[in-house]
């Protein structure tokens, strides 16, 4: 029998998640007493989640707690800030969005909070178990989410598609826990890593290839990214870029931790299933979006080329690599979210689709143009905007681990994605506009979000020094 | 890695490099649309202020002193070694100054011809002045890199938004050939930062410090490759020219000034400036192969500009001729070459530049650029013939103007190099008076034909005002060169002996190379 003190339960190290769960079902009761204006729900759902910035940024303990289920480190700290700042995002153009769309009912502001939960849980998961279980609450609330509109086939389609590979995915991921525990007798990951040493077992070869696979639907890596471009565009906008940044960065997080503190002595081998899947992940991402005529599908291809350039960070396992995959999803959780808000906001049923709804867009609003044209070209990676520092990290990173190729391959496909984000760009400014495609005014708390979001997106491109120190510190421990 | 340390008192250079900005920021934020008038002479007064502002470094320049002046350092990010380094020297010096002239010229350019968006288009000029000049300045890689990507954007918006029939094609053909290479170029960059760090245990992109330890010639090869992508295609060097003719056909007038004589000295300058002394190995060994695809371009440039039937296409084809004698001046490696290839590098942009802005004006009247539908403009436009004549001329390197100079320091360079270089370039500069002058036989000679649309005026006082600054220089540069030669001297000087003492410490660093290359291997396989 284990005694109770050695398990070191700590509350404290687990508090964003118990606040936000708080918070969450909070948003549940009211929205029982709440008949008509349900925005109100997201008013509360924001001012929680600002208020709990602080609180998770300062919940650090360096000692695994719950038994070794819980790691409230730095680096769970530094993604509970990106999930909340993506949340509150995600919420602030939900608002109008739900509005224009003419969704009125409640639950979905406490959903979000619940998949960012999900999302925490993951974070801080230092037990495959727990780590599942977080990554089941965040699935679940998207599978809800992704339906949202239930009134749209698309939407309805999506989300049925992404439940279907979600749960194959999550089996899969589950099937690859259990060979890692058959071979290790745990499923505590610093108790994996020490049983395994250096033992090449084929059995936990196979589980480590399978949990990749499990992951790499989550981040949507290719060949496991065929649900990105559809569920994308079925869900509602503002969900599809919580989608895009909130699950991709939870699925990084614990993708890392598991890599990094369960098997770094099989670096070699997953080493090169990642540089393959790195490499196919980014030429497919950013040759096929290309092809894309609808700029939601665009923005679902070029997020899957991000994800190889951030499994690039992960694969070099140097700590400037993680502590770039570190930074670079804070500096994409601004500018993809940008991106989205606008799109978003020009989005309806009939028109704000197609890329050439955008033509000559420059004359008719030309700030929102602007900020298109920021977040597009951060995203493409130019300099001074974060986009580029944040590849710059990765790929300095690669080249310092010698990986060459890899970082060849990537500044090839940034050269190619080029194409699509430019292509948008030139729409908006060099072609006149054509058809009745109007953008709405943009209310208040939309203009809060672009200028916060770009306003980030520039930030972090010229003075990122604070922020990629942070992130390399967080990911130093996990380094051993 | 050395403190904060900002020598020298006001900062002059971040002052040379922002105000710009500021201008256009206050163009867009503070100027209405509407307000045509005001917007011209705002952005003709902020870059008036710049110019003069400018003149103040040739005047406290030392041109005894071969290194950097009005230095400032300051620490950017610290874990990368990255600062925040600016510095001219002679080399930069003539590049600064013509920069800002033609910006000035630009916002003249287009007080008529520009009617829509006006507000943008003039920020987009000053913002487009502003990342070159942080180009020219830059001593930091990275620092240099951010402002070389960055110029490019202004660029394409006014290539594309103020263009001509096919600007949106140019626009994204220039966009994506100079973005690729430039991505090669960061490659290149990053390779080079992490091969000086294992040498010397100092990881930093200051280049200075960079240049004080030579990593492998069998390394040197690869980042030599990675530079020359990054910097041929502005230069742009045969085979990568194909998108300047494209570009200079739809850009706007003023668009086109700048581009050529600004943005293609980017390429060349990078040349100069990092090539040289942080690759000497290669760029020694290369340069024969160099020197071999400049003369290529020369003639072939020479070649095409002849076939010409659109004015600026035929002064764009020149423009790849041009900057072929440039490339040859600096990869002859001899200070007679590298002088040549600097003073051609201003000469091209007051010559070409003038020219584009000669064509300009006449196509704002006629709205047509083929030569064919000019002929025996002479005796209408006697004011505008004479300039063209000067401009021309100067652009074939008659004596007493300035491309005489620039060409005549090139041949001398080429000759004491290798005899065999001297001759394809004597037959360029042959061919080069064949299209110049011939094009001028067929405007302005013969009968008088005119197939344009607008009325045909001679040139107003606006124009000769804008003109006359370029055709001073044409003769100053041309009679009494030596201010300008002496500028450069020193630093160029210094720079041959950094290449040459280079090369010998890079000769010495390939010794133990193979030691090198197998210990991280070692290391990593340890992990």
């Amino acid at each position: 029998m284990i005694p109770l003190s050695s398990l070191n339960i700590s509350f404290a190290s687990i508090m964003p998640e118990m606040l936000l769960t708080g918070l969450a079902l909070l948003v549940l009761v009211l929205d029982l007493f709440i008949r008509e204006e349900k925005s109100v729900l997201g008013y509360v759902s924001v001012i929680g989640l600002i208020a709990l910035i602080p609180v998770s940024a300062r919940t650090i303990e360096a000692k695994a707690s719950f038994g070794g289920m819980v790691m409230a480190d730095e680096f769970a700290a530094y993604f509970n800030v990106i999930f909340i700042i993506a949340a509150i995002f995600t919420i602030l153009i939900s608002m109008d969005y739900l509005k224009k769309m003419n969704v009125r009912r409640g639950e979905y502001y406490h959903i979000i909070l619940f998949s960012t939960v999900g999302m925490m849980v993951m974070a801080s998961a230092n037990d495959l178990v727990t780590l599942y279980v977080g990554l089941e609450l965040m699935a679940m609330s998207f599978y809800i989410l992704v339906a949202y509109r239930i009134a749209s086939a698309r939407s309805v389609e999506g989300g049925l598609k992404y439940f279907v590979l979600g749960a194959l995915s999550s089996g899969i991921l589950l099937y690859g826990i259990s060979f890692t525990y058959g071979a290790s007798g745990s499923t505590n990951l610093s108790e994996i890593a020490r049983q395994l040493g250096g033992f090449q077992n084929p059995f936990l070869i196979l589980g480590i290839v399978l949990i990749t696979v499990g992951f790499g639907f989550k981040v949507a890596a290719f060949p496991f990214h065929v649900w990105t471009p559809d569920v994308y565009e079925g869900a509602p906008t503002p969900v599809t870029a919580l989608l895009s940044i909130g699950s991709k960065a939870a699925s990084f997080a614990a993708f890392m931790r598991v890599f990094m503190v369960a098997f770094p002595a099989f670096h070699a081998q997953w080493g090169e299933i990642l540089w393959m899947l790195s490499a196919a992940t980014m030429i497919f991402g950013s040759v096929v979006a290309i092809a894309q005529k609808n700029i939601v599908r665009m923005l679902a291809y070029s997020s899957i080329a991000h994800a190889g350039i951030i499994m690039m960070g992960l694969l070099v396992y140097n700590d400037l690599g993680a502590g770039g995959v570190l930074y670079y999803l804070l500096v994409y959780a601004f500018m993809n979210m940008g991106a989205f808000a606008i799109v978003a906001l020009f989005r309806n049923d009939r028109i704000g689709e197609s890329i050439s709804d955008y033509s000559g867009l420059a004359s008719r609003r030309p700030v929102l143009s602007f900020l298109m044209a920021l977040f597009l070209l951060s995203l493409a990676g130019i300099p001074p905007t974060g986009g580029f520092a944040a590849k710059f990290f990765v790929f300095s990173a690669a080249i310092d681990a010698r990986y060459y190729w890899l970082a060849a391959i990537g500044v090839v496909t940034t050269a190619i994605s080029l194409f699509f984000y430019a292509k948008v760009i030139f729409y908006m400014y060099m072609r006149e506009p054509d058809g009745e495609a109007v953008m709405p005014e943009s209310g208040v708390l939309y203009n809060v979000v672009l200028l916060v979001t770009a306003f980030g997106t520039v930030f972090l491109g010229i003075y990122p020094t604070p922020f990629i120190d942070m992130a390399i510190k967080a990911v130093k421990p996990l380094l051993m | 890695m050395t403190g904060p340390e900002i020598t020298g008192g006001f900062p002059i250079l971040s002052t040379l490099i922002f105000f710009p900005a500021l201008g256009a920021l206050f163009i867009i934020f503070f100027l209405k649309k509407e307000w045509d008038v005001l917007i011209r002479w705002v952005a003709l007064g902020v870059a008036s202020v710049e110019f003069l502002l400018s003149l103040y470094l040739p005047f406290t320049f030392d041109a005894n002193d071969p290194g950097l002046q009005w230095v400032e350092k300051t620490i950017w990010i610290k874990r990368f070694g990255i600062s925040y380094y600016l510095g001219v020297d002679g080399i930069s010096l003539l590049l600064v100054l013509l920069t800002t002239l033609i910006t000035v010229i630009c916002v003249l350019a287009s007080w008529t011809d520009i009617k829509e968006k006006l507000k943008g288009y003039m920020a987009l000029f000053l913002l487009t002045e502003t990342f070159s000049l942080g180009v020219f300045m830059a001593m930091d890689m990275f620092l240099f890199y951010i402002f070389w990507e960055a110029v490019l954007i202004p660029m394409v918006f006014i290539i594309g938004i103020w263009g001509g029939q096919r600007k949106l094609y140019s626009a994204i053909k220039f966009f994506i050939f100079t973005f690729v290479g430039s991505l090669f170029m960061l490659l290149g960059v990053l390779a080079l930062y992490y091969y000086h760090g294992k040498l010397t245990g100092t990881y930093t992109f200051d280049s200075v410090v960079l240049s004080q330890s030579i990593i492998a010639p069998a390394i040197q090869f690869w980042i030599f490759v990675a530079f020359f992508l990054g910097f041929a295609v502005k230069v742009p060097m045969f085979p990568f020219h194909t998108w300047l003719p494209d570009a200079h056909t739809d850009a706007p007038t003023a668009g086109s000034i700048v581009l050529a004589a600004v943005l293609l000295k980017l390429g060349t300058y990078g040349f100069i400036r990092f090539s040289l002394p942080l690759l000497p190995n290669a760029s020694i060994q290369l340069g024969p192969f160099m020197a071999g695809i400049s003369i290529f371009a020369i003639i072939y440039g020479a070649l095409c500009t002849i076939a010409q039937k659109d004015i600026k296409k035929l002064i764009a084809y020149s423009s790849v001729s041009h900057m072929g004698f440039v490339m040859l001046g600096i990869f002859v490696f001899n200070v007679e070459g590298l002088k040549g290839g600097v003073l051609q590098m201003v000469n091209h942009g007051i010559s070409t530049g003038a020219l584009f802005l000669l064509v300009g004006m006449i196509y704002e009247r006629a709205h047509t650029r083929m030569i064919g539908d000019y002929t025996g403009l002479f005796k209408q436009l006697p004011v505008y013939g004479v300039f063209f004549l000067i401009i021309a001329l100067s652009s074939m390197g008659m004596p007493l103007t300035n491309g005489f100079i620039g060409e005549l320091f090139v041949l001398l360079g080429a000759f004491k190099a290798n005899i065999f270089y001297a001759i394809p370039v004597v037959i360029g500069v042959l061919l080069g008076a064949v299209y110049l002058l011939w094009l001028f036989q067929r405007i302005f000679l013969g009968n008088y034909y005119y197939g344009g649309k607008g009325p045909l005026l001679d040139l107003g006082f606006r124009e000769i005002i804008v003109a006359l600054p370029l055709i001073i220089l044409v003769f100053w540069i041309g009679i009494f060169p030596k201010p300008f030669l002496m500028a450069m001297d020193a630093s160029l000087n210094n720079l041959i002996k950094q290449v040459e003492t280079n090369y010998r410490k890079g000769s010495d660093a390939s010794a133990n190379v193979t030691a090198r290359l197998q210990a991280p291997s070692a290391e990593r396989a340890g992990q």
